[in-house]
């Protein structure tokens, strides 16, 4: 039975991942196209896209209670030899000084934030500060 | 219909303060790998109840399950505070169990300990989003604070509105920059302690009372 991956990957995945070679697949996800879709969709959007060894980059990352259910589903999936789990990476958390008075008045806080999230034995992160992740990919 | 939702949610307030007032809060110790959280518990533990909660080692994730020690009464300033302390698992989004090989372990038990490793971090995910009151947050001092997995658990704790306290650990250790946590958090307080040597222990529980009491 085709479950939320068929939903949100069939229309326009141009292959399944496993014709990448020794090349790199790098999936940049917008936020229109995660905006339709409930926190276990994404979840399984992403972790679908990084257990075929792809990026995955988020235009506009994750909530805090999705990153919580991604942690949670990464480690139920983890296993010996197979999948190690996952390398994640956003820019630090904008101030909440930078809200306008009107998002705090209606308690509107914006989760935007760029979100890289790879293989944990393929991505690894060289250095993060609040306007640059630099991260090396290897190759499978 | 306002007016009395208000109303309602008013009375509702007052009726679960005065029968939730002697109720033990759940405090959940969170925090990386290897942080001194069982250390840190352990600590609350043996000082107000004489018993221990789990066994410490600098071994990543001795810890492999939420460990509960309940009714943890400590007294401050003459005001009384009753807790559950929780002592939970190092979180991380990666479990290698080829990591624990270099601590001279066997294959089998290295898989082992990365399985029960994986379900007991998925185990303090579900706490911290339906278990517990508070979080007492602890980092390693001596380590870079600005990680992925501290950014995301602080902005999770956040989110749910729990009261947070940030301890910065070992600070008997050579290294400890007490400073670049409370840089990395300005929007919490952090208070500096060493669980293994009891240092300013006074000050964490005088917090504990006020944050959590």
């Amino acid at each position: 039975m085709p479950g939320p991956k068929a939903n949100v990957d069939a229309a326009d995945d141009p292959d399944d991942g496993d014709d990448s070679g020794d090349g790199v697949r790098i999936d940049m996800i917008s936020g229109a196209r995660m905006e339709g879709l409930t926190g276990m969709e994404k979840i399984r959007l992403i972790l679908d896209g990084v257990r075929d060894g792809n990026i995955v980059i988020l235009e506009e990352g994750l909530s805090p209670d999705e990153e919580s259910k991604l942690i949670e589903v990464t480690m139920t999936e983890i296993s010996p030899d197979d999948f190690t789990g996952i390398e994640i990476e956003t820019y630090p958390k904008a101030e909440a000084g930078d809200q306008s008075f009107l998002d705090k008045l209606m308690g509107r806080e914006s989760t935007q934030k760029l979100t890289v999230i790879g293989p944990a034995n393929r991505i690894e992160t060289l250095h993060k500060d609040e306007n640059l992740i630099s991260t090396l990919v290897s190759r499978k | 219909m306002g007016l009395l939702t208000n109303l309602r949610d008013s009375i509702s307030r007052v009726t679960d303060g005065l029968f939730a007032a002697d109720e033990p809060k759940r405090i959940g110790i969170y925090g990386p790998p290897n942080a001194g959280k069982t250390t840190l518990a352990n600590r609350i533990a043996r000082d107000w109840t004489g018993d221990a909660v789990g066994p410490e080692s600098h071994i990543p994730h001795e810890t492999r399950r939420a460990r509960r020690k309940e009714n943890v009464e400590i007294e401050r300033n003459g005001r009384k505070v009753t807790i559950d302390i929780v002592d939970t698992p190092g979180v991380t989004t990666k479990v290698d169990y080829k990591e624990f090989l270099d601590h001279d372990m066997e294959k089998d038990d290295a898989v082992r300990r990365s399985r029960e490793a994986t379900e007991g971090v998925a185990e303090a995910m579900h706490w911290l989003r339906e278990d517990v009151d508070g979080v007492i947050y602890v980092l390693d001092s001596t380590t870079d604070p600005f990680t992925q997995v501290n950014t995301m658990l602080i902005g999770i704790i956040e989110s749910q509105d729990l009261p947070a306290l940030i301890l910065a650990n070992k600070t008997d250790l050579e290294g400890s920059d007490v400073q670049q946590i409370a840089n990395a958090f300005p929007q919490h307080e952090t208070i500096p302690l060493s669980a293994l040597e009891g240092d300013n222990m006074d000050e964490v529980y005088t917090k504990i009372a006020e944050y959590f009491g």
